[in-house]
């Protein structure tokens, strides 16, 4: 299962409001990537435009080498990108159970019972919840629902879009071991957007920064966690002067 | 006994409300739009019947197999050639695509098959059962019956088949649809073909009862009453809301003076409106922001 992702020079409008101005990246095949910045930078918009909920202007989206930029999102779903949206995005009226199945509904092959299985396992408490209606379960709980069901696609990418949003910190450590565990145990690639740095640089291997619909900063997330302007900006950490404040100098922007 | 004779004309003149009515929510549902030519697809499914019966000389029964799956075909094109171009356009502009779609249907019907009332042969009329001091009419029976036989199946369908449960996944969100890989679009189509055939039962249903001409379709304003009464968007709330306007329909008939009874459906729009404007069964889900 392979699941390499080039996106080059794509520039996405809402309307005539330049969301994307030119963002090229890679994810090679088995790796966890993250994408961060601040709100408005146009992560998620990334992600829309690689699972073709918007079109590019320009620039191309390649999937293990074939262009997909363009296709309907349920065929690029079919394709093998399974894109996990920001907000737990559930069918509320559908049991636990359906919402999966839902999952797989592209799906003819015989693994989908098993598959079904292993989503219990990664997630017991979906399987404790499977008759009742999605929409009466906790955001933590509608978020592993979220994610379990990307996973009955059998996606050779998984596009998940603040998965830890408004989730308690229990939970959040719990996804983040999950997602590291869909990665390592079923070799599933993984581009992840993510407003909790510290988690983010901490399970994947390479990072991309965003600011006003741009790359600004790419490298592998060790040396992501060492360069001063990710700790001041979004680890919250501050190198005090001796006075105690901070020289005019060192006070930078990137807007 | 006279009451109870009453509810029965209520109630299958209610069905052939509700049957358009399940109509308007299936697409509502799905493609938050409003399907006003929903009456005018009824009318074409009677005319379609009419050709099959008496012009081609079909029996009933195959006759009316060919009508439901003609007016499939043409929900499709319909929902391909007329709907799916409008993708993204304001709702207004859909709403009022839809209204000129009826237009155009109820001009071409009468360039068709001509303005003067005809009648479907049909195995019905004139036979009447007899149960006790009832007397029902086979062709309001086969309404009922109809009416009934549908609902079950639809239960079943978006109950338990994998197409049906896709159909509410992609009115629930669809967004979230196309992520999971539901081809909405081709679900679209078929929740057309689905109306469409919807709109063909009644309007050959209706067809003993009510004569045949190319304003018939207007009875589909006072389903939309009852699909509103029911609360829009609950299938099980559209047959019930065209229940109650048809029997409250009939009693207005007979009780209140003449003329008034033709505005039943309206009043009670308006009443529903005020005093629940959700509909009996609200199920509509508060937009998210």
């Amino acid at each position: 299962m392979a699941g390499s992702l080039i996106v080059k020079n794509i520039e996405t409008y809402y309307g005539p409001i330049m969301a994307i101005r030119g963002v090229s990246l890679e994810v090679r095949a088995g790796q966890i990537v993250t994408l961060l910045g601040a709100n408005g930078a146009g992560k998620t918009t990334v992600l829309k435009t690689i699972s073709g909920a918007m079109e590019p202007q320009k620039g191309s989206v390649d999937l293990d080498g074939e262009p997909i930029v363009n296709l309907d999102p349920d065929v690029i779903a079919r394709r093998g990108i399974a894109h996990v949206p920001e907000g737990r995005e559930v069918f509320p009226f559908l049991s636990v159970e359906e919402n999966l199945l839902m999952g797989a509904y592209s799906r003819k092959d015989k693994g989908v019972r098993n598959d079904l299985h292993a989503v219990y396992d990664y997630f017991p408490v979906l399987l404790e919840k499977r008759a009742q209606a999605a929409g009466f379960l906790s955001g933590g709980q509608q978020q592993m629902l979220a994610i379990g069901r990307a996973l009955m696609l059998a996606p050779r990418i998984m596009l998940l879009d603040e998965p830890s949003l408004g989730l308690s910190p229990k939970y959040v450590a719990e996804i983040a071991s999950i997602i590291t565990r869909l990665n390592q145990e079923r070799g599933i690639t993984v581009l992840l957007v993510e407003q909790n740095v510290k988690v983010a640089l901490d399970i994947s291997e390479y990072g991309y920064v965003m600011e006003n619909g741009r790359i600004v900063m790419e490298d592998t997330t060790e040396r992501l966690k060492q360069a001063t302007d990710i700790q001041e900006f979004y680890l919250g950490m501050k190198d005090e002067g001796v006075r105690g404040g901070r020289r005019w100098k060192q006070r930078k922007t990137w807007r | 006994m006279e009451v109870l004779q009453i509810l029965i004309s209520g109630v299958s003149q209610g069905c052939v409300y509700g049957l358009i009515a399940m109509g308007f929510v299936l697409i509502y549902k799905a493609t938050e739009m409003v399907n006003f030519a929903q009456g005018e697809l009824m009318m074409l499914g009677a005319y379609l019947a009419y050709t099959f019966i008496n012009v081609l000389g079909m029996s009933y029964i195959p006759g009316f197999i060919a009508t439901v799956i003609s007016m499939a075909i043409i929900g499709v094109v319909i929902e391909r050639g007329v709907l799916r171009p409008m993708i993204g356009e304001p709702p207004f502009a859909v709403l009022m695509i839809t209204i000129g779609l009826g237009f155009i249907l109820r001009a071409v019907a009468g360039a068709i098959w001509g303005t003067e009332t005809k009648t479907l042969s049909n195995p019905f009329t004139g036979s009447v059962a007899r149960i006790s001091d009832l007397s029902v009419g086979y062709e309001n029976l086969a309404i009922i019956v109809g009416t009934l036989t549908l609902c079950v199946t639809f239960y079943l369908f978006f109950r338990f088949t994998r197409l049906g449960i896709a159909m509410q996944a992609a009115s629930q969100n669809q967004l979230a649809a196309y992520y999971v890989g539901i081809p909405v679009k081709r679900i679209y189509s078929l929740v057309w073909a689905l109306s469409a055939s919807l709109a063909a039962v009644a309007g050959v249903l209706v067809a003993p009862v009510s004569l045949l001409e190319p304003v018939m379709g207007f009875i589909g304003i006072k389903a939309f009453c009852a699909a509103i009464v029911g609360g829009f968007g609950s299938l099980p709330g559209a047959i019930l809301g065209g229940l109650i306007v048809g029997v409250a329909e009939q009693f207005a008939n007979l009780y209140l003076p003449p003329g008034i009874a033709a505005t039943t459906a309206y009043v009670m729009l308006l009443v529903m409106l005020l005093v629940r404007p959700q509909g009996l069964f609200a199920s509509i889900q508060q937009k998210k922001v």
